[in-house]
């Protein structure tokens, strides 16, 4: 077990989120999309240019910019 | 009896579609006072009972910090409506449940339309609604909207709900011994003072302290600063000791354990799955391919190519009706009113300046009906995925790209459409960026000016140059929108976290309404505001007109030419119709009566308001190359970019020039001493971004909801052309390049 940021993740790589270490409007929408510590994530995809990251997060599929998921601190097995 | 029912749900729960459903076609749609957020109402008629609905904007949450959101609370707490009905999109329970207590925390009487049951069931999902019914302690209707199951039995429960009208106790979530503690001791702060009770629940009202939300915070200070105090001490206390012990703020604790407690209540056999969730459904196959490296691009491009295809081929043949009709109805009225300033009132301000702006209907029905298609599928969310790091650097949004497209992104298209397509645009600072900044795109209406100079100038190279008119206003719009982004619009970037939906299905009804929707906005405000502003062009190009001793002079010369020509050839042009040949005598005289009223109109034109203007502004104007002729064709242009081309004909003497024959008005100025094609690029550069046209500058005082952005782009987008011009000009001048 490790703990990594989100934006080091690799394509289909799963995790378990651990922390969210933003506060602010930012932090509001990444908890309110259900992204809170425990919730499992997995990478789904990067857009062509290797930015935004897309993950899949309680069966749906979310967008998030690489410097959002630098403060999503996610546990990988 | 009457009832009020709120719909509320998360985006892309199928809101709008069980609002479509239950009102049809009897529905209003304006706005929230103040803000920009669309609202939208309708009766349905359930056993005799007309009851009111109102669409609530779709939201994921119910914190300040956006306008659809506090659009929704205060709705919600104002208006107090019988009941609120949230959809839950059942292929999403969990997500969507975090608004539904959220409601159930406020203490506001909810019934929740489980939709999506379909879309669920072939995920693998299986809700048990009893089950979860019981446990929210709540009615939950399980529903497809789209097809209108469950829409009765899910009125049914709503309408006795708000006949029993019981309010029930507003939820309490534990949020853990500290939190707990602090909105006891808020509770009875607030409790004994009556802070903001008359309108939130007490316990609600310390939750939003512990928030931190502006809204409630802001109120709580303006009508009992002291009790509001005692309150942010409470929070800061507890809030220092969780982050010394847990390292967490309040609001990260209140929404974990908001999770926790859905977590808690779906594992109790109210959700199974049959298949992993991690499972690649169909969507995920097809975002493989749509959104793939090198693929995703290629395939956007050719989507946004064909949807302006679609656009601009299909609605030719309505857009030409129009014409026809608007033609047909200014002829009729020259033929039947008499000569004078009614009739040129009539004709050239009313039905001219009305007809030019309704003549864009079917473009805009066309070009929204696409954008609805794009939109509906879930396409358009994975062009702003692809998009947005493109975007980003500007200072703006991957959603943007529809409305650079729509306004001409592409030569050819029109910023009005493009202005209104800003409304997929969620975040508020990237969407005003982008909404002041299309203008610059080269729309339909600059296309007759570009074409005119470049036959005049550089008909060697047009396909050349009308390339580089296109990546200027590209890099024009996007150096400007990051220039608004730094100075006057600054601000951190909204939050990319978006919901990529999957692809779907889109239903004809949804697309017809929706389209319909757009369409009427446009005419409602064609038939008031524009045909008010086109008199005021109209009257600025004719007043005050030629004193009649001009005048005299004109009819004069005119008997003279007619005695010169000879009695016969007088009466044969008289009797002449269009296609009749002239003899040789009666077409000089035609042709001396064409000059004279040329001459004529010419002079009128110098004249009236918007020739002094012309005149007056060649003080400015030298520098960048422009006389007066040039400025008042500018003036006319704010009426619709087009008119450019036919006033500089009147300008020049040569009568109205039809924008799409101007052989004989760009040989005209080749000839014009003054003129150079250094003259002609920086009229060029000028038309690219000078003032939009007004029916533009209405639409974005209307989306941006403020006259001040309205006189913003006229103003800003002026000067910025004027100064562009003259760089040209006197760089050119002073190089030598081009002047001859
Ligand atoms: N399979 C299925 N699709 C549905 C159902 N209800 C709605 N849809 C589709 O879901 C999509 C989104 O529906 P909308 O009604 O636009 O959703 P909304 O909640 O209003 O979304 P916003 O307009 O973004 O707020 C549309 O393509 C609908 O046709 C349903 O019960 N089953």
């Amino acid at each position: 077990m490790e703990k990594i940021m989100m934006r080091k993740m690799k394509d289909n790589q799963s995790g378990v989120i651990s922390a969210i270490k933003v506060g602010g409007e930012l932090g509001r929408r990444i908890r309110d999309m259900g992204l809170v510590p425990g919730a499992t994530v997995k990478i789904q995809g990067r857009a062509p240019l290797y930015d935004p990251v897309a993950i899949r997060v309680m069966g749906f599929t979310l967008t998030l910019r690489n410097n959002e998921a630098d403060h999503i601190e996610v546990e990988v097995g | 009896m009457e009832a009020k029912i709120a719909l509320t749900g998360n985006p892309n729960s199928g809101k709008t579609t069980l609002f479509n459903e239950l009102t049809g076609a009897r529905q209003h749609v304006g706005n929230y006072p103040g803000v920009t957020v669309e609202k939208k109402e309708g009766t349905y008629i359930h056993n005799g009972d007309k009851i009111h609905v109102v669409d609530l904007p779709g939201t994921y949450s119910l914190t300040a910090y956006s306008e659809e959101e506090v659009v929704a609370r205060d709705f919600l707490v104002n208006e107090n409506p019988d009941v609120v009905i949230d959809i839950v999109d059942a292929a999403n329970l969990e997500r969507n449940l975090y608004l539904a207590i959220q409601f159930l925390e406020m203490g506001v009487p909810v019934c929740i339309a489980l939709n999506m049951i379909d879309a669920a069931k072939s995920r693998g999902v299986e809700i048990n609604a009893e089950r979860l019914s019981t446990l929210l302690g709540n009615p939950v209707i399980p529903t497809i909207a789209r097809t209108g199951k469950g829409k009765k039995e899910l009125i049914t429960a709503a309408v006795k709900m708000a006949q029993e009208r019981e309010r029930k106790d507003p939820l309490k979530i534990s949020y853990g011994d500290d939190l707990d503690e602090a909105i006891l001791e808020m509770e009875k702060a607030i409790k004994t003072s009556n802070f903001l009770t008359d309108t939130y629940q007490a316990r609600w009202v310390a939750l939003k302290y512990l928030e931190n939300d502006k809204q409630i915070l802001s109120k709580g200070k303006g009508i009992n600063p002291s009790v509001s105090a005692r309150l942010e001490e409470i929070v800061e206390k507890v809030s220092l000791h969780l982050q010394r012990t847990l390292n967490i703020y309040p609001e990260a604790m209140i929404a974990d354990q908001r999770y926790g407690y859905i977590n808690s209540i779906i594992k109790q056999g109210v959700i199974q799955h049959k298949y992993d969730q991690n499972r690649l459904y169909t969507s995920d196959k097809i975002d493989k391919v749509v959104t793939n490296r090198f693929l995703g691009p290629i395939i956007m491009i050719a989507v946004l190519i064909a949807l302006y295809q679609f656009t601009f081929t299909y609605s030719e043949v309505p857009v030409g009706w129009f014409e026809s009709f608007f033609g047909w109805l200014g002829d009729t009225a020259s033929a039947h009113l008499p000569d004078g300033l009614l009739k040129s009132l009539v004709v050239s301000g009313v039905i001219d300046g009305v007809g030019g702006v309704l003549g864009f209907v079917p473009l805009i029905m066309f070009m929204f009906l696409g954008i609805a298609l794009l939109e509906d599928s879930g396409y358009l969310a994975r062009v702003a995925f692809m998009l947005d790091r493109v975007f980003r650097t500007f200072g703006l949004h991957g959603s943007s790209v529809m409305a650079y497209i729509v306004s001409g992104g592409i030569a050819g298209g029109c910023a009005v459409p493009g202005v209104m397509a800003t409304r997929t645009l969620k975040s508020p600072r990237e969407r005003l960026a982008t909404l002041l900044t299309v203008p610059f795109m080269s729309c339909g209406a600059k296309l007759p000016v570009f074409v005119l100079l470049i036959a005049a100038f550089f008909a060697k190279n047009e396909a050349t140059i009308m390339l580089a008119i296109t990546l200027i206003s590209w890099a024009g719009a996007l150096l400007v929108a990051k220039f608004l982004r730094v100075t006057i619009i600054k601000g951190e970037s909204t939050p990319f976290v978006m919901e990529l939906p999957p692809y779907r299905l889109p239903t004809f009804k949804g697309l017809a309404i929706h389209t319909w929707e757009r369409t009427w906005q446009y005419i409602k405000k064609a038939g008031t505001v524009i045909l008010g502003i086109s008199i005021i062009l109209w009257a600025m190009m004719t007043f005050p007109g030629l004193p009649g001793s001009r005048v005299q002079e004109f009819d004069n010369m005119r008997e003279t030419v007619k005695v010169a020509a000879g009695e016969t050839a007088v009466r044969e042009l008289e009797a002449s119709r269009e296609e009749t040949k002239l003899s040789g005598q009666s077409e000089a005289l035609q042709n001396q009566l064409i000059i004279i009223d040329g001459k004529e109109a010419e002079e009128g034109l110098r004249n009236s308001v918007a020739g002094r203007m012309g005149i007056a502004l060649e003080g400015v104007s030298k520098w960048a190359g422009f006389d007066w002729r040039t400025n008042i064709a500018l003036v006319g242009g704010f009426a619709a970019k087009e008119v450019v081309v036919s006033t500089l004909g009147t300008a020049y003497s040569l009568g109205e020039v039809d924008p799409e024959e101007t052989g004989s008005l760009s040989e005209t100025l080749a000839n014009t001493p003054g003129w150079s094609p250094l003259v002609a690029l920086s009229l060029i550069i000028f038309t690219v971004f000078y003032a939009p046209c007004f029916v533009t500058v209405v639409m974005i005082v209307r989306e941006s909801g403020s006259w001040k952005w309205g006189v913003f782009s006229m103003a800003f987008n002026t000067v910025l052309a004027l100064v562009l011009a003259t760089l040209v000009f006197q760089i050119g001048s002073i190089m030598g390049i081009l002047v001859s």
